[in-house]
């Protein structure tokens, strides 16, 4: 057994190296414009701002220390709320539209899943704006509601939670459709069949059997939709009309406004560590409950 | 197919010309400019004039904020020959070195400023900067629902309105605000003003539907807002739409602002640049600027040759008797902290 593995291990290896040339270029672009950058806002963290912004060499680690004001916790707990939020109703919303695009005739798969992501093809900033005149309060959801007779007044749509909520789910939604879709169309239908052949019921078919064998879709989706939601800024200065801040407002304002690089790059690695951490422990969760069922 | 043939001739020869490097062609190229400005500041039509009157090619590139335009040039954008600081921003740019002294001989319609921008307090005796638009931060209001014209920052207060004020989304302007209102200087660094400033805006949030520095206008003349704190210019634009608009600079006072152009020190091109500010100077080219963007010009001869209807309007060309009650907005240094530390909380309330 455990010769076997290594066997395999080591064939994986020598076939896995004699490609690592071809892994170079896009090893040196990560190192260069990933690695570099990311040293350079470490160091930048532990620097002083100059009196007129700019960066001040003397190593300090005042930035750190002034974030244990409970006001930055607050953005950020405030952010986590915010991410978790969306990622929640995005799989709501992209678990069931996936499971219909995989479960429709071949043809027509391509089709849908251009459609979500058709989006793209226009710039986010300008989509946040469509969705502004759709929110307004004499925009066009305000008035259809009022039309049907469903609201006696225009509700109060934009600048709201709510609005911002609306905007980062629209925004991130494909990102968690297309891992789910792929999940799930690997999934066996006839595993379903079995389950209900035996007398599971539909709920039990769909927590005990659809969501462990989909669930490397579930987190990829999941991460894919945190990770950009919890540091956007546009859509809660657009759709929030900037009445209170994410932790991507904070980074920009201290970069763009308050031209505190330091405080700003302390902030960013802060960030950066908290969702590392969250995705550390979901993949961990992920990897739990996903487990047994395939060695089943 | 002829005709193809026949345009392409001059390229084939101009081609053959230079490998056999004729060096005097390429030389004589058309110098470039490079302009660095406000994203909303460009007249494409004055920038074509002058690219015709001096045989060159002006390539211009904007900025949304002082700060983006300092952040880029700190972070070692060069190439750039003109830019479009505003008043703080030119003694943070003298500090560091970042500003050419500019020759008063070879811009002529720098003589000729709006008296009370001849002598600035962020550079007293002009050698690096000429004023170029200037103006005021107000309230923007709509006098078919407000019945009295407001004369105060008060106003903004006023549960009445609740859900149909904007304020600028700019902390400094928010804070000049609210410190005018409360006597104190716009520029102040104690702790305590400005915590008790913060205290002023906590309780005028929920009255606020949003804070931001770019539709303001759109939301006044849409009518989703009655009042708006704001820079007059973009009121005045808002007012083509909506002619129910008006504009007032409340009595406690406020910011006066100007923007100026200066030739920066890493400029390759620092004679034509010069040449470039003073031609944006000339009266009839300032007047036309002022007239398109709804500012008011620094050139005293180019106000006699905007329309009526811009110069007697409050919110392009600010009344001469309002300038007692104005302030310069200047650069706090460490102070910013403060202000930063106290906006966040009102964000976060």
């Amino acid at each position: 057994m455990l010769a076997h593995r290594t066997a395999s291990v080591t064939v994986t290896l020598r076939n896995s190296c004699r490609a690592c040339w071809l892994a170079v270029p896009g090893l040196v672009w990560m190192a260069l414009f990933f690695l570099v950058p990311l040293g350079l806002v470490f160091a930048v963290s532990f620097a002083s701002r100059g009196t007129y912004g700019g960066i001040v060499w003397e190593f300090t680690t005042a930035n750190y220390v002034d974030l244990l004001h409970p006001l930055y916790g607050k953005i950020l707990s405030h952010s986590l709320w915010y991410a978790m939020l969306t990622t929640a109703c995005c799989f709501v919303l992209g678990f069931p539209l996936a499971y219909m695009i995989a479960r429709s005739p071949a043809r027509w798969q391509p089709v849908l899943l251009l459609l979500v992501m058709l989006p793209f093809w226009t710039n986010f900033l300008v989509r946040t704006y469509a969705w502004m005149i759709l929110l307004r309060h004499d925009g066009l959801i305000n008035h259809v509601l009022v039309s049907l007779g469903l609201v006696a007044t225009p509700l109060e749509l934009l600048y709201t939670p709510t609005a911002v909520v609306i905007g980062l789910v629209y925004g991130y939604l494909p990102f968690m459709v297309l891992p789910l879709y792929v999940a799930v169309e690997r999934l066996d239908p006839l595993l379903v069949e079995a389950a209900y052949d035996l007398y599971a019921s539909r709920w039990a078919v769909f927590t005990r059997v659809v969501v462990p064998l989909t669930m490397p879709g579930i987190v990829g989706g999941c991460v894919l939709v945190f990770i950009p939601s919890i540091g956007s800024f546009i859509t809660p200065d657009l759709l929030g009309g900037a009445r209170s801040m994410m932790i991507g407002n904070l980074i920009q304002h201290e970069y763009l406004v308050a031209r505190d690089w330091p405080l700003g790059s302390a902030v960013s690695f802060v960030l950066m560590a908290v969702v590392m951490a969250a995705v550390v422990l979901y993949y961990r969760q992920g990897d739990r409950s996903a487990g047994p069922v395939e060695r089943r | 197919m002829v005709l193809t043939g026949v345009a392409l001739l001059p390229l084939a020869l101009g081609l053959s010309g230079c490998g056999q490097g004729v060096e005097g062609e390429l030389g004589e190229a058309r110098p470039i400019l490079h302009y660095f400005t406000w994203s909303d500041y460009v007249e494409p039509e004055l920038i074509a004039e002058f690219e015709r009157r001096e045989q060159v090619k002006v390539v211009v590139d904007t900025f949304s904020s002082n700060e983006e335009l300092l952040a880029k040039l700190q972070s070692g954008a060069t190439g750039y020959d003109v830019a479009v600081p505003s008043d703080f921003m030119v003694a943070i740019m003298i500090q560091q070195g970042l500003l050419q002294e500019v020759d008063s001989q070879a811009i002529p319609n720098a003589s000729s400023l709006e008296s009370h921008l001849q002598a600035l307090p962020f550079d007293p005796n002009g050698r690096f900067s000429v004023p170029y638009l200037w103006g005021t931060v107000g309230i923007g209001y709509d006098s078919d629902i407000l019945s009295a014209a407001p004369d105060s920052w008060a106003i903004l207060w006023e549960p009445r309105y609740k859900g149909r004020i904007s304020m600028l989304n700019d902390q400094r302007e928010v804070f000049g605000a609210v410190l005018r209102s409360m006597g104190q200087s716009m520029n102040s660094t104690d702790p305590l003003v400005i915590e008790a400033a913060k205290e002023r805006l906590l309780l005028q949030k929920p009255l606020v539907k949003t804070y931001t520095s770019d539709h303001y206008d759109q939301l006044l003349a849409s009518g989703e807002v009655v009042l708006a704190h704001g820079w007059g210019g973009q009121v005045a634009r808002a007012m083509a739409e909506r002619p129910s608009l008006r504009y007032v600079v409340p009595k406690e006072g406020a910011t006066l602002w100007a923007d100026c152009l200066v030739l920066l020190k890493s400029a390759p091109q620092k004679a034509l640049g010069m040449k470039f500010i003073n031609y944006l100077m000339e009266p009839e080219v300032a007047a036309h600027t002022s007239e398109r963007l709804r500012f008011a010009s620094a050139s005293r001869p180019a106000r006699q040759l905007v329309s009526p209807a811009v110069r007697d309007n409050p919110a392009v060309y600010p009344p001469l008797d309002q300038l007692v009650r104005l302030e310069w907005m200047r650069d706090v240094g460490k102070g910013i902290r403060l202000y930063d530390r106290a906006w966040t909380e009102l964000k976060m309330q």
